[in-house]
Formats: structure tokens, C-alpha cells, sequence
């Protein structure tokens, strides 16, 4: 049953490594603007066709 | 004919359309826009939303002074010699369009490496090689395809702006540990004595206590310091009963643990501080892209082009400007100081001050107030103080722009949480006492009990979820209040009172009124061509006022600057303006702004314009005066008292001629006699009132564009429904009643179980999470009930 020691320092380490991954998150400022990164993942197929012209042209 | 609108900026296209590539522009501005974005294959903008475009404005000179390194370091947020990055206020992002095309900058300059949209605050993060392109030239591109950054006075000095994000890091530390705490706390929550839960029952348990460390002296650090801020105030504010509420807890299942007497009460611990810490985050809704603190300064430029004595033009910063110094404003700039007019024909809007949107002509020699915008050429004025000491900005040094609007008031949790907590404490020591003599052993464990069970979680919840849930049903029908408190101070309020010009008036349309001899129907055709040439305001109004007549061209026409006009077709010759200019002397009534006009050389009569007044101006009055005392603060003469005293109420008080200093001592005299007022104003003279005011409300034709600093901001179509507003505060106040009245409900159930010495951690850990969670249930159901009623 002593198991249980791994077990339990196991699952504290995945949520601990989650916390750490939020407070990054936080710092990184990415709670500052919740609407904008939803309207720009939208966008991601018109730059791929913008940034495929100006070659040609150029 | 069909009229077509600008694929640029969906503006009509009049009768003269420019066409190119098949479409339509209004102007050659929205055309070199379209040119521009063609040309670097940007032209997927028009696809995201259709005609999201705005109409490039001409602005050269105007960004002179970000030439000036010592400004320009005060603008941006990072600079390490090469890489610069500034963040600039664009009011006019309003879709996907423009975030897709602002964040595009790069295509258009390859010097500018990275632009990033926050839509919210409206603000693009432009990152640009400083070496290859500075931010002038930025500044300059930008505006050249529409979005013109506003840069003014409060960006100055102010680019290191920090950012509070405490709440996200403590709910977040709560709730991490919450989860936790409820995984580990649960195998004892049956007690079945089961063997290997005793063996491991003690490192479950060191485990919930380490991870409520944090909860407790990081998360829940706020209520221990406004606990003892209260007490030292004298105060027994909500957060007292909270902080002795976990303070004791966590005391008690410390203890606990470390003797083994049982499990502790870490889960309801960090469910408490958690679901507080949510409360906390519900309310702090905020508008992002509304600043409630504005003063002169985000008016204000951040420098102007001073004229030096050898004629030469130098770009000063507002600050340094002294008396006597030669100043040149151009059009569309903003007069920063009190000044005389020494050059140039001046045309003065002074809608940031009065709310009044007639340009005012000035001549030469004139004193001019700062806060007025120029709106035509370019003028020379003489500085005659400095910034400060401006008529206008002097208004900023009263005390009342010090204070904290908030700590003025207590709120109605607090002036609860007085009784409840002396409460509280009488049953817990009561039953101490009791226990003392029956049974000595659990009196300590009744003592502990009664407080932790007691802690006014829902009390504390009830009030930000309510108010929390009202601004946003508020927000949603273009009424944004500053914070939750506002709504609680606007249902208290007993005295309404109203600024006229631009409140009650509408400066979208006025209306003119002719006086004299009747116009023939030619003559009424050469007024309406003579007005069409001219594009002064009182002219724009005019024009758009009279019936339609043919397009005739004129003979001949002249603009007299600041005095009329004068149009010829053949023999008959039209003057308009001035009393002087027509060649009558001014006699008659000089408080309302006339039009005088003259055919052939003979006194026709005049136009006089007045402002009209908003509909439902009246009803609204009738429907407020049983309630509320009423009056009416006018910076203007007193030409419209007749018209005010025929439209409102009869016990309206109507007061004339308030300077804002004025204004801002009769609402202090009202609030001394133990009124509570509510303002309703909108330029910037209103700025002390709608401080001083335990209400101030500032209507808003465009909610985009500034005004001053209050309290909420109401948009003009919705000023009707002000009482309504009034009205659903009143019934967000009865949900807290009520939420109160639930929450003794549940704490007197709980109660019973700690006075009855048979409080278990299971019991806490079920009933401090159900009055929590039916208290949010309850006010969301009753104010979204509510919402629903209004408009």
C-alpha cells in the first residue's frame, strides 16, 4: 500500500505543474483581452493567403 | 438617380461617386485608402465585414511633436535602442476588419515587426525598428488609412501602466487549492474506520494544511487587512465577521489535526475564501473600452507648435507653455491655454466644455477659453497663463477630484454587518457560557463552531452578485455604470438634477425660427444657394433646415469671415449674417444666436436657433417629479427660461448663468441639507458637479468619444429611461434584502448545529457551499427578472 506515496506525489505533481502553468498564463498577460484572440483565430487562413501573393508580385 | 454608398466607409456617395476597380468611394480620402490596401493585397479588409473604413483625415503638422525625442520617450513602453514598442488608443476599432488590418501594419511597413489588437481597450501594441522608422511616421501611416491614434495629455508619462491581476492569481490559488482539498478531505467524509484510511489519514491531512497555507495568507489576505482597517476606523465592516470566520477556522482544524481530535475544516476553508474571492472577480466588471476618470487631460494635446520670436515653428510641450508665448493652432486642434486671438480667423467649437456643438466666430484681439477646438484654418493665439491656471482646468484643483467617491458611503452590507456581527458574537458566547456549566469539554468546540458556521459567506456574496449581475443587464441596454456601488447610490437618490445644454437639448438637431417679413419663393432660392457655398456651421444648419429648392448658380458669392454672406444671381443680391453686416444695428433680444437677412438692400427679418429639446424631455419630468426634487443647472443665458417653464414641471428650479464652480457648491449646499443628488451632465464644465454629485451620470451622443469623469456613462437614445434605471436600483436593493433574509435562514440551520455542540466538517462542507451557491442562483434569477422589464 505504499503505493500511495507515488500516487499521491504524482498526481500533487501534475497539479502542480498545472498551477505553475496558469500563473505563467496570468503573467504572460493572456487574461488581459479575452475577446480579441478569439476574433483573430479566424484570421489565421486569410494571412496564409496574403503572405502567398507578395512573392508572385515581388 | 440610385444612390450609392462608399465600399470604404458606407458613408452615401452623394451625386459624384469616384469609381475605381467597379466601386463606389464618397471621397478621394476613402479612395487612396482603398488604393493603399489594394496595392499590398490587403483588400481581404472589405471581405471580413463590408464598408468598415473610416475616412482619413488630414493631419499634417498635427504629429509634429513626435519628432521630439523627449516626448516620444514618455509615449513608449520599451525601448532598447532599436526595438520600440508603443501601445496607441485607435477609437475607431469597432470590428474584425480592423483588428485583421491592424495587425497586418506590417505588409504595409516591413520596418513595423509586430502590431497586436486589444479590442477591448481599442488600443494597437505596434513593435517597430526605431532605426528605420519612428513613431511619427507609424502615427502618420496610421492615420493615412483611417485609424488616427488619439494621443493626448494622459498618455504622457504614463506608459509603464500597471496592470492589477492579484484577483486572477488569488482566485485562482483558491480555487487550485479548493479542488485539492476537496480530493483529499473526501475518503473521511464517510468515517468508515477503514484500515488503511486510518494508517494514511494523518498525511492527508498535513497535505490539506499545507495547501491551505496559501489560501489563507495570500488569498484571503485582503479581508484580514480590511478587518483590521474597519476596526481601527471603528467600523465593524462585512469583512470583520469574514476574517474572524477564517481565522478561526483555520485555527481550529490546525489544532485539530495536531492533537487528532478530527479531519479539520480546510475543504470549507478554501470553499469559503473561494467562492468570496468569486463574488469579488463577478462584480469587478468592468467596460474596458470606458474610462470613468477622465479629466482635462485626455482632452487635452500633449504639445503645440510654439512660434518663435524669429518666426520659426518649434513643437512645445503643453506643460511648458508660459504667458506670452505665440502659439500657432491648426484646424482641428485644441486650444490648450486660456488666450488672445492675434491672428487668423478663429471659429470655436467648445462642445468638450459646454456640450453645445455651434462653432462660435472670434476675431482677432478676442479672448479665447482653453478647451475649445479650432474648426477652421489655422490661427495664431497668445498664451495668457499656463495650463493650470486655465479657466477651465482651475476647476481640477478643488478637493473633490482628491477624494475616493467610495469611501464616502456605507454600503448597505456594512451598516448590516454591524448588527450581525455583534449578533453573532452574543450567541457564541452565550452558548459558551451555557456549555461551561453542562458539559466544559465541548465549550471551546461551540465557541469555534458558531463563528465558523456563521461567517457571513452568503451576506457577502449576495450584494456583488446583485449589483455584479445588474451592470451588466444595465451595460447590455447602453447604460454603463462605473462599479457595482454606483447602482446602490442610485437608488438612494432623492434629488435629480440636469445640465441643459447637451443633456436635455439634443446638438444633433436645432431648429431655427424666422422672424420678419415672409421670403419670396426666388428669394428663398437665393438663401438656400447662398448657404449651400458656405461651411460655417450656423450656415450647415440653416441650409439643412430649409425646403428644397433648385441647384442655381450664383452670380457671384463671398464669404465674409465672421460677419456673412453675400450671393448675387442676376439683379437680386442676397446678404446673410451679422446684424451689422446686414445693416441693422443689434437692438433687439441679443441672448439667442440669430441669422439676419437682407434682399436687395432691404431688413427681411431673422433666423434665431434654439436647441432642441430630447423627446420625452417632459414626460420624463412628470414622471420623476413625485418622487425627486428637480432643477435644472445652465451655464447658458437666460433666453430659454420661457420654453423650460412652459416644458417641465412647475417646481423644476431653474437656475441660469452657473459657472462650474458654481455648480459644483449647489449640489454640496443640497447634499449639506441632507439630499442625496444625482447629476446629469455631459461637457467637461460639468466635471466638479458630476464629482461632488453622489450620482453623476454623463450622457453621451457617441459612448466611443470622451466625457467627463462620473460616474456611469448613459448613452443619448436611452435618456428617457433614466427613471426606469432609477427604478430597477431600488428593486436590485430588495433582491439584497431578501438574499439577507435567506442567508439567516441557513445560518440559523447551521446554527442549531453548532450551538448544539454537533458541528461536523461534513455538515460545514455541505452547508457553506448551498447557502453560497442558492444565493448567486437567486439574485441571478431575480435581477435577469427584472432586466427583463426594462428597455
Amino acid at each position: 500500500m505504499s503505493v500511495i506515496y507515488i500516487l499521491l506525489g504524482a498526481s500533487i505533481v501534475v497539479a502542480i505543474i498545472f498551477f505553475i502553468a496558469f500563473i505563467y498564463a496570468v503573467k504572460r498577460g493572456q487574461y488581459d483581452d479575452s475577446y480579441t484572440p478569439s476574433v483573430r483565430m479566424l484570421f489565421e487562413d486569410e494571412i496564409i493567403k496574403d503572405k502567398q501573393k507578395p512573392t508572385i508580385n515581388e | 438617380m440610385e444612390q450609392l454608398d462608399c465600399f470604404h466607409c458606407g458613408d452615401s456617395c452623394g451625386k459624384h461617386p469616384i469609381f475605381l476597380d467597379d466601386k463606389a468611394f464618397c471621397c478621394n480620402g476613402c479612395k487612396t485608402v482603398y488604393e493603399i490596401f489594394s496595392e499590398n493585397e490587403l483588400t481581404c479588409y472589405y471581405d471580413l465585414q463590408s464598408s468598415p473604413g473610416a475616412v482619413p483625415k488630414e493631419i499634417s503638422g498635427k504629429y509634429d511633436f513626435l519628432e521630439d525625442d523627449a516626448i516620444v520617450e514618455k509615449l513608449i513602453e520599451f525601448d532598447d535602442g532599436n526595438l520600440q514598442i508603443a501601445t496607441l488608443y485607435i477609437p475607431h476599432i469597432h470590428c474584425s476588419s480592423c483588428i485583421w488590418i491592424l495587425e497586418n501594419l506590417n505588409k504595409l511597413n516591413p520596418h513595423i515587426t509586430d502590431s497586436q489588437v486589444n479590442f477591448g481597450k481599442k488600443t494597437v501594441r505596434v513593435s517597430y525598428h526605431s532605426n528605420e522608422i519612428n513613431l511619427k511616421a507609424i502615427v502618420t501611416l496610421l492615420s493615412s488609412i483611417g485609424y488616427e491614434p488619439y494621443i493626448s495629455l494622459e498618455d504622457y508619462g504614463s506608459s509603464q501602466k500597471h496592470i492589477n491581476r492579484s484577483l486572477i492569481y488569488k482566485l485562482g490559488i483558491a480555487g487550485f487549492a479548493f479542488g485539492n482539498i476537496m480530493f483529499l478531505s473526501f475518503p473521511e467524509y464517510f468515517e468508515v474506520g477503514e484500515f488503511w484510511l486510518e494508517q494514511y489519514k494523518h498525511l492527508f491531512r498535513w497535505l490539506m494544511f499545507t495547501f491551505s497555507l496559501p489560501v489563507v495568507f495570500y488569498a484571503a489576505k485582503d479581508y484580514f487587512i480590511s478587518a483590521y482597517k474597519g476596526l481601527k476606523s471603528g467600523l465593524l465592516n462585512i469583512d470583520v465577521p469574514i476574517a474572524l470566520g477564517i481565522a478561526v477556522l483555520f485555527i481550529r482544524s490546525t489544532v485539530e489535526i495536531i492533537f487528532d481530535l478530527g479531519t479539520g475544516f480546510f475543504d470549507s476553508l478554501s470553499g469559503l475564501v473561494f467562492f468570496l474571492l468569486l463574488g469579488k472577480f463577478f462584480q469587478q466588471k468592468t467596460y474596458n473600452f470606458l474610462s470613468f476618470e477622465r479629466d482635462y487631460k485626455s482632452y487635452f494635446p500633449i504639445a503645440v507648435t510654439k512660434i518663435n520670436t524669429d518666426g520659426s515653428e518649434t513643437p512645445l510641450q503643453v506643460y511648458d507653455i508660459k504667458k506670452g508665448d505665440r502659439l500657432l493652432i491648426r484646424n482641428e486642434e485644441l486650444i490648450p491655454v486660456d488666450a488672445i486671438l492675434i491672428k487668423g480667423n478663429a471659429s470655436i467649437d467648445y462642445s468638450f466644455v459646454t456640450g453645445e456643438f455651434n462653432a462660435i466666430s472670434k476675431t482677432s484681439g478676442d479672448k479665447l477659453f482653453a478647451g475649445g477646438k479650432q474648426t477652421r484654418g489655422s490661427i495664431e493665439i497668445e498664451a495668457l497663463q499656463s495650463v493650470e491656471q486655465s479657466y477651465l482646468t482651475q476647476l481640477w484643483s478643488n478637493d473633490i477630484f482628491k477624494k475616493n467617491k467610495e469611501e464616502r458611503f456605507t454600503t448597505l452590507t456594512n451598516s448590516i454587518s454591524k448588527h450581525f456581527t455583534i449578533t453573532v458574537l452574543s450567541i457564541a458566547v452565550i452558548a459558551t457560557v451555557f456549555w461551561l456549566f453542562y458539559d466544559a469539554s465541548k465549550a471551546m468546540n461551540v465557541f469555534t463552531a458558531v463563528l465558523i458556521i456563521a461567517c457571513p459567506c452568503a451576506i457577502a456574496l449576495a450584494a456583488p452578485f446583485t449589483f455584479g449581475n445588474m451592470l451588466r443587464i444595465f451595460g447590455k441596454l447602453k447604460f454603463y455604470a462605473k462599479n457595482a456601488s454606483v447602482i446602490e447610490q442610485l437608488a438612494h437618490v432623492n434629488t435629480v438634477i440636469f445640465d441643459k445644454t447637451g443633456t436635455l437639448t439634443s446638438s444633433n438637431s436645432s431648429k431655427a425660427t424666422y422672424y420678419g417679413e415672409p421670403l419670396t419663393n426666388s428669394e428663398e432660392e437665393l438663401l438656400k444657394n447662398t448657404l449651400r457655398g458656405s461651411n460655417h456651421p450656423l450656415s450647415r444648419t440653416l441650409y439643412d433646415i430649409l425646403d428644397e429648392h433648385n441647384i442655381i448658380s450664383l452670380d457671384r458669392f463671398e464669404e465674409h469671415l465672421g460677419k456673412g454672406l453675400e450671393g448675387a444671381s442676376g439683379s437680386n443680391i442676397m446678404r446673410i449674417g451679422s446684424a451689422n453686416f446686414v445693416g441693422q444695428t443689434e437692438n433687439d433680444n441679443v441672448l439667442t444666436t440669430a441669422v439676419h437677412v437682407n434682399s436687395n438692400n432691404t431688413y427681411k427679418g431673422k433666423f434665431t436657433f434654439s436647441n432642441s429639446y430630447r423627446k420625452g424631455v417632459s414626460k420624463l419630468f412628470n414622471s420623476l417629479k413625485s418622487n425627486f426634487d428637480l432643477a435644472i443647472l445652465s451655464g447658458d443665458n437666460e433666453s430659454e427660461k420661457e420654453n423650460l417653464q412652459k416644458l417641465l414641471p412647475s417646481k423644476t428650479k431653474l437656475l441660469f448663468n452657473q459657472k462650474p464652480e458654481d455648480k459644483l457648491e449647489y449640489i454640496k449646499h443640497h447634499q449639506h441639507e441632507g439630499s442625496k443628488v444625482l447629476m446629469i451632465g455631459d461637457g467637461l464644465n460639468d466635471a466638479g458637479a458630476l464629482a461632488q454629485s453622489d450620482v453623476g451620470i454623463a450622457i453621451s451622443e457617441n459612448v466611443n468619444v470622451f466625457s467627463p469623469a462620473c460616474d456611469a456613462i448613459l448613452d443619448a437614445t436611452k435618456f428617457n429611461e433614466i427613471y426606469n434605471y432609477i427604478k430597477a436600483s431600488k428593486s436590485a436593493i430588495n433582491i439584497i434584502r431578501w438574499s439577507f433574509l435567506l442567508s439567516f435562514f441557513y445560518n440559523a440551520i447551521g446554527l442549531y448545529f453548532a450551538v448544539t455542540g454537533q458541528l461536523s466538517p461534513v455538515i460545514a462542507a455541505i452547508l457553506m457551499p448551498l447557502s453560497s451557491i442558492s444565493i448567486v442562483v437567486f439574485t441571478t434569477i431575480t435581477t435577469n427578472w427584472i432586466g427583463r422589464k426594462l428597455k
